[in-house]
């Protein structure tokens, strides 16, 4: 059973050509798949489109038994759906906490809120000890993983994560993909990780998806795309 | 002496009704990024359905309610009316609208109920308290000030206490963020019009009763005061409003009296120069600009 289908997706700007064309797609229920491409494949519009960010042209999405093709970004995020997009997200007006507690804003129980936070807390220790500072003081990498932490506290079916690595040191990097890949295990979490750095996004996943010409162009387990060279050399770029 | 104690206590009711509004005014500045000329209209609108409240019952009490409920209402229709469907991202077409909204409502107030001042009754004395031989605050001047207060403290408590709260900044700031973290954007920008106008309403609705009476232009000297005060604290901050709406009722209250109430605008406006030569961001602006 799929977590996230989605078929014949047309996605485009303007009235410019489809950056996404007549896309299929299927996540597995719990797997980490990463999603490569060179820059300008349409990762980012991808992910956008499926979250309602970017309307559609065409095509359907279904996460799990739910049709999100028609409704706003809001609602598809209540219904499972999660993304941390390209870049910092962080609301630089807000406070660390504030920043992580409106990721469960909707949920209406104020001691599940509560709870889930502290959860939050208990895997982010370096977010713990900034509480109260405001979000404008932050590194990039303090705030890329606030971004994991708000998307996570909302426990999505389904996250979707937009270069997450971009701008963090490797050990940063490692650090957090190591957090998700355990979150993903202990809870089925589904991800769709979208990475320029193929090398790290295909050592977190176990499948890896190619796009390219907005299509897809390989679908493979991630380790047999991260040996074949003609691939490695053709997308991958490493 | 004794003539300073009474226009330094003139200055902080007047400056209560100031700050409230022009707090108004930053609420809705930071919900849609628009400076919402129609303030004045609006509330005077609101103050017209307290008036006919109030006349039909014969309690101050119900104008007020009705007044606020009027205001609220008023808001949130403006918003998804008018301001919801213009274009985003260009701050011109809001202002065009919100000109254009004004003059709609002024010439149909003036036509539903005339032109002319209708006198408004406060619910207390306005005969100062006597302290030790000098005239203070009357008692309407303390149920004026200790009603703005009081309405401000809830909003900086909702604002920054409540989940609500949470969202409506959210939404403010970072419009994206706040709809990928589940909050209903457009609900939440229709409140921040409403709690605006809503404000806006009560400061007109305490003002009033002070003044001349009710007419369709009876709020818009209280508007372009309050847009300088909400330009001198910083328009993006409430506790600039504050800070600026009580310096500035004290300084036309002092000016006023020791000069002559023609001067009044006059040093609002010089006030307003100084500060922003001197932090053009306004007192409290933001220190660091968003970038996202
Ligand atoms: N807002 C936009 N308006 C018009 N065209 C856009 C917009 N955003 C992206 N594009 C175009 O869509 C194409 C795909 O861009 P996208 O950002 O999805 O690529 P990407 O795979 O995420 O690239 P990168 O790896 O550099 O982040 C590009 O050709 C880009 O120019
Ligand atoms: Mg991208």
């Amino acid at each position: 059973m799929s977590a996230l289908a989605c078929d014949g997706l047309t996605v485009g700007y303007g009235d410019g050509a489809p950056v996404i064309d007549g896309l299929h797609l299927d996540l597995a229920e719990g797997a980490v798949t990463a999603l490569l491409g060179a820059n300008g494949a349409g990762k980012t519009t991808l992910l956008r489109a499926l979250t309602g960010l970017v309307p559609l042209r065409a095509g359907r999405i279904l996460l799990g038994g739910t049709d999100l093709t028609g409704m706003s970004t809001e609602d598809r995020m209540r219904a499972g759906l999660g993304l941390v997009p390209e870049g910092r997200s962080t609301v630089v007006e807000l406070t660390v906490d504030e920043n992580l507690r409106l990721g469960g804003l909707w949920r209406h129980k104020a001691k599940a809120r509560k709870a889930a936070v502290e959860e939050m807390y208990g895997l982010f220790p370096a977010l713990d000890r900034r509480r109260r500072t405001p979000g404008h003081t932050l590194s990039g990498g303090e705030r890329q993983m606030l971004a994991l932490a708000r998307a996570l506290l909302a426990r999505p079916r389904v996250l979707l994560l937009d270069e997450p690595s971009l701008g963090l040191a490797p050990k940063a990097t490692a650090q957090l993909l190591g957090v998700l890949r355990e979150t993903a295990a202990r809870t089925g979490l589904t991800v769709l990780l979208a990475e320029q750095n193929a090398a790290s996004a295909l050592s977190v996943a176990e499948r890896g998806v190619v796009l390219s010409l907005g299509a897809v162009a390989a679908d493979r387990p991630a380790a047999e795309l991260a040996a074949d060279p003609a691939l490695r050399h053709a997308y991958l770029g490493f | 002496m004794d003539r300073l104690l009474f226009l330094l206590a003139a200055g902080l009711a007047r400056g209560a009704v100031l700050a409230l509004f022009a707090l108004s005014l930053v609420i809705v500045w930071r919900a849609a990024r628009v400076v919402n000329f129609a303030q004045a209209a609006m509330a005077a609108a609101a103050v017209y359905a307290a008036f006919h409240a109030t006349a039909a019952t014969g309690s101050y009490w119900i104008g007020l309610a009705t007044g606020l409920a009027a205001g609220a209402l008023l808001g949130a229709a403006v918003e998804r009316g008018l301001m919801r469907r213009l274009p985003a991202h260009a701050p011109l077409p809001g202002i065009i609208v919100a000109i254009g909204l004004v003059m709609v409502l002024q010439a149909g107030l003036a036509i539903a109920f005339g032109p002319e001042h209708r006198p408004m009754h406060p619910p207390f004395s306005q005969r100062p308290f006597v302290i030790g031989g000098v005239p203070l605050l009357s008692p309407y001047d303390l149920f004026t000030l200790g009603a703005a207060a009081a309405v401000m403290a809830a909003l900086a408590l909702l604002f920054n206490r409540t989940p609500l709260g949470l969202r409506l900044r959210a939404a403010a700031f970072a419009p994206e963020t706040a709809r990928l973290a589940g909050v209903r954007v457009p609900r939440m920008v229709a409140l921040g019009w409403a709690l605006s106008a809503a404000a806006a309403a009560l400061a007109a609705l305490l003002l009033v009763p002070t003044e001349l009476g009710l007419n369709p232009h009876a709020v818009d000297l209280l508007f372009v005061n309050a847009f300088a005060v909400a330009v001198i604290g910083g328009l993006d901050s409430p506790a600039g409003a504050l800070l600026a709406g009580i310096g500035t009722g004290l300084l036309v209250s002092l000016v006023t009296g020791y000069a002559s109430a023609s001067a009044a605008p006059l040093a609002v406006l010089a006030l307003m120069t100084l500060v922003l030569l001197v932090r053009p961001g306004g007192l409290l602006a933001a220190k660091e600009a968003r970038t996202a």
